[in-house]
C-alpha cells in the first residue's frame, strides 16, 4: 500500500522482532490484551450509543497499533507529557486511565475524572495523568503542545512532549506554526499524525497535494517519518527513536506520520457510505491493526488459542463491569453548572 | 511618586514582576532586541536573557498557543500581540481554548497567562492599525480583560493580571502610551481586577467610560463644570468582569448616566453597562440611559477629515452632557 520507512520487518524466527527491541513475550501477551480491551470497549460504546446512553463516540478501531504504540514508549521512558486527540484511548490505557473512567466520559456523568461531565471523550484534564487534551476544536493542540516543550526546557527539565492529531489536523495554519516554532527552538516534542487519508469525508487528495505528510517536516528543519501506524512494534521503535532525539541538545522535534486506518464511519453521528466504497472499507479491514498483531504473535508461538481465548474473555468482563458501574453512577448535579468558570 | 507615561508603567509592571518571580517570561514579535515596537520590554532580553523573552515569528496563533502551553507547564507568559488589528488569528487559543480550560477540566487546570495588546484610534493608522477589539472579548466567560487609562492603573492592573491564575487581556490604548502620564508610586503596589475608579467626583450626571475616552471625558466634565454641572466621571477599568456595584452606586448617585467609548455601539461594553443600569437601577433614574460610541463602521478610516468624524473628543462628550443634563 505504501513505502515504509524504519525497521518494518517483523524478524525471524529465531529471533522475533519484540525480543530485540527489549520487549519479552509476556510483556507482548500483556499488550495483545491491551488491544483486544480498546477493540472491545471501543465496541461497547459504539452500542452504548446505539441505545441512546453515549450521546458521541468516536471510534479508535483502526488506529490502536500507533496509539498503543505511542503510549507504550511515552510510558516506558517514564517522562514524557501527552497531548492526545479524541481517537487515543489505547494511549490512556496505557497510562492507567480505566475502562470505567473511559465510559463514564462518554456517558456524562459525575466523578468524570477530566472534566466532570462538561465535555465528551475523556477531554481536559487531571490531577494525576500526564496528559492535557483541552478541547476537540482539530489543531488547537499542537500549538499547547510546543509551548509545553519549551516550557520544559526553560525550567531545564528533560521531560518529552508528545502531541496527536490527524491528517485533517495537519491542514490547520496553527498546525503550521506549531511546526514552525518547534524547528526554531529544538523543542523537545513528538508530532505524531494519524493518517488515515480521510477527514470525516474528505480524502486525502482532496486534503494535500503529497502522498506524504512526512515530507512537510523537512520544511522546518528537523526529521519527518512514514511509519506503518498498523504495526505495532513498528510504531514502538520509531517513537522511542524520536523521543530520545527529542531530548539531545542537538536534537528536537520529529514529525511522525502514521499510516493508519479508520474501521467505523468518523463518528457514531456519521454515515460512512455516502462518500466510502465498500472496496475502499475492504482494504482497510485488510490492515487491522489487531488482526496483524494476532497473527504476528500466533506465527511465532506466543499466542495460543487458548490464551487468546483467556484474553478476550478478560476483556469483556472488565468492559461488562465497567458499563455497569458506570452506569449506575449519577449524572452531574445541576447546582455545579456555575463552578470552575475562573480559578481562584 | 514619580511621573511617567502608560508605557512606562507597563515596562515596570513587568519587569517588577520578571524580577520577583522567575517564572514570568515574555514572548512576542520584536520583543527582543527591538524592545517590542512601543518599547514595552525595552532592555528585557539583555536583563532576562533570550529563554525569558522569546523573539517569535510572526504568527499571533501560535504566540497565543505557545504561552497557554507554558502556562500549562507552571510557567507565567505574558504574550504581546503587536497590535490589536493582529489578534484575530490568536483568537482561536485566547477565546476558544484559554477561557474554557478551567471550566473544561472541571477546575483542575488554570491558564495564568496574559495577552497584552495595544489598541485604538486616533493615531492616523488606518482599518489596520486602529481597531477597538474589546467587544470580541468581554463577553467571554473564562476570560479577565483589563484596559487602564493612566499609568497608576496599568501598573498596578498588570501585575496583578500577572499573578492571577486566569487568562487576562490588557488592552492597552496606544494614544496613552506616550500621550498620557500621570503619578506613580516608587513603591511595591497591584490594583485588584474588576474593581472601576471614580476618576472625577460630581453630582449631578455620570460619565462611564475606559481607556482613551476617559480623558476626553474629564475635559468635557471640566467643561461642564463651567457651565454649573457636576459630572461624575467613572473609570470601568476592568471590562471582564464588570464592577457592577461601582457602576450602580455612582448612577445611583447622579440619577443620570452616559456611557461613552471609542469601540462600536452595538454590541459594545455599552450595551452591557446600559442592560445593567436598566435593570438595576432603573426606578432611581431622572433621564434615559445615553450613549455616545462609536459609530458602526469597520473602523475609523485614515483620512483626518475621516478619523475624526469617528473618533471622540471633549466637545462631542460635552454636547452630549448638556443634552442629558437637560434632559
Ligand atoms: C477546527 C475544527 N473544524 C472542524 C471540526 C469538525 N471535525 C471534527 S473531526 C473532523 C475531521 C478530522 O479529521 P482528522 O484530523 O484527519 O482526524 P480523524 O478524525 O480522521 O482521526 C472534523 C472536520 C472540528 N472539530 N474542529
Amino acid at each position: 500500500m505504501f513505502q515504509t520507512g524504519e525497521g518494518a520487518s517483523l524478524g525471524t524466527e529465531a529471533m522475533p522482532l519484540h525480543r530485540s527491541l527489549g520487549l519479552t513475550d509476556e510483556a507482548m501477551l500483556g499488550l495483545y490484551a491491551k488491544m483486544t480491551l480498546t477493540r472491545a470497549l471501543d465496541d461497547r460504546l459504539w452500542a452504548l450509543n446505539r441505545q441512546g446512553k453515549a450521546p458521541l463516540v468516536a471510534s479508535c478501531q483502526g488506529v490502536e497499533a500507533a496509539s498503543l504504540g505511542v503510549g507504550l514508549a511515552a510510558k516506558e521512558d517514564g517522562d514524557c507529557f501527552l497531548f492526545p486527540y479524541y481517537r487515543d484511548m489505547a494511549l490512556k490505557l496505557v497510562f492507567g486511565i480505566t475502562p470505567m473512567e473511559l465510559v463514564i466520559g462518554h456517558l456524562g456523568k459525575e466523578g468524570d475524572s477530566f472534566n466532570g461531565g462538561r465535555q465528551f471523550l475523556l477531554q481536559g484534564a487531571s490531577t494525576d495523568r500526564p496528559m492535557i487534551q483541552t478541547s476537540n476544536v482539530v489543531g488547537s493542540n499542537l500549538c499547547q503542545s510546543v509551548g509545553y516543550a519549551i516550557g520544559c526546557k526553560i525550567l531545564g527539565e528533560k521531560t518529552v512532549t508528545l502531541v496527536s492529531f490527524g491528517d485533517g489536523g495537519s491542514s490547520q495554519g496553527e498546525c503550521h506554526e506549531a511546526m514552525n516554532f518547534a524547528g526554531v527552538h529544538k523543542a523537545p516534542v513528538v508530532f505524531v499524525c494519524y493518517n488515515n487519508r480521510l477527514a470525516i469525508s474528505v480524502p486525502q487528495e482532496k486534503q494535500m497535494a503529497i502522498k506524504d505528510l512526512a515530507d512537510r517536516a523537512a520544511g522546518y528543519g528537523f526529521p519527518g517519518r512514514v511509519v506503518d501506524g498498523t504495526d505495532l512494534l513498528e510504531v514502538y521503535q520509531n517513537v522511542k527513536a524520536a523521543i530520545e532525539r527529542a531530548r539531545e541538545e542537538s536534537g528536537g522535534p520529529t514529525f511522525l506520520e502514521m499510516k493508519v486506518e479508520r474501521l467505523r464511519p468518523h463518528t457514531s453521528d456519521d454515515d460512512d457510505t455516502r462518500y466510502r466504497s465498500a472496496e475502499d472499507l475492504e482494504a482497510s479491514k485488510g490492515r487491522d491493526p489487531l488482526v496483524k498483531l494476532r497473527s504476528y504473535l500466533t506465527n511465532i508461538g506466543v499466542l495460543t488459542t487458548s490464551q487468546e481465548e483467556r484474553i478476550r474473555g478478560e476483556a469483556r468482563e472488565e468492559v461488562n463491569r465497567a458499563t455497569e458501574e458506570a452506569e449506575k453512577a449519577e449524572p452531574p448535579d445541576p447546582s455545579t453548572l456555575m463552578r470552575h468558570v475562573y480559578s481562584p | 511618586m514619580t511621573v511617567k507615561s502608560v508605557i512606562e508603567a507597563v515596562r515596570e509592571a513587568m519587569r517588577e514582576e520578571m524580577v520577583a518571580d522567575s517564572r514570568v517570561m515574555t514572548l512576542g514579535e520584536d520583543v527582543g532586541a527591538r524592545g517590542g515596537v512601543f518599547l514595552a520590554t525595552q532592555g528585557f532580553v539583555e536583563e532576562f536573557g533570550e529563554r525569558r523573552v522569546i523573539d517569535t515569528p510572526l504568527a499571533e496563533a501560535s504566540i497565543a498557543g505557545i504561552a497557554l502551553g507554558l502556562a500549562f507547564k507552571g510557567l507565567r507568559p505574558i504574550a504581546e500581540i503587536q497590535f490589536s488589528d493582529f489578534w484575530w488569528y490568536a483568537a482561536n487559543q485566547i477565546i476558544g481554548e484559554a477561557a474554557r480550560v478551567c471550566y473544561g477540566s472541571n477546575g483542575v487546570l488554570p491558564a495564568p497567562m496574559v495577552v497584552r495588546i495595544p489598541y485604538g484610534g486616533g493615531v492616523r493608522g488606518g482599518l489596520f492599525h486602529s481597531q477597538n477589539i474589546e467587544s470580541y472579548l468581554y463577553n467571554t466567560p473564562g476570560l479577565k480583560v483589563i484596559a487602564p487609562s493612566n499609568p497608576y492603573d496599568a501598573k498596578g492592573l498588570l501585575k496583578a493580571a500577572i499573578r492571577d491564575n486566569n487568562p487576562v487581556v490588557c488592552l492597552e490604548h496606544k494614544k496613552t502610551y506616550r500621550g498620557v502620564r500621570g503619578e506613580v508610586p516608587d513603591g511595591e503596589y497591584t490594583l485588584p481586577i474588576g474593581v472601576a475608579d471614580v476618576k472625577r467626583e460630581g453630582a449631578d450626571v455620570t460619565v462611564i467610560s475606559y481607556g482613551l475616552a476617559l480623558h476626553y471625558c474629564l475635559a468635557a466634565a471640566e467643561m461642564m463644570e463651567d457651565e454649573g454641572v457636576s459630572v461624575e466621571v467613572l473609570d470601568l477599568r476592568t471590562l471582564r468582569p464588570l464592577d457592577k456595584e461601582g457602576i450602580l452606586a455612582s448612577v445611583r448617585k447622579t440619577a443620570k448616566a452616559l456611557i461613552v467609548h471609542e469601540a462600536n455601539t452595538t454590541g459594545g461594553v455599552g450595551a452591557e453597562v446600559s442592560a445593567i443600569i436598566g435593570e438595576e437601577a432603573f426606578e432611581d433614574l431622572d433621564a434615559p440611559i445615553m450613549r455616545l460610541c462609536g459609530p458602526d463602521v469597520p473602523t475609523m478610516p485614515f483620512a483626518s477629515t475621516l478619523e475624526d468624524a469617528y473618533m471622540l473628543n471633549a466637545d462631542k462628550i460635552r454636547d452630549a452632557l448638556q443634552k442629558l443634563a437637560a434632559y
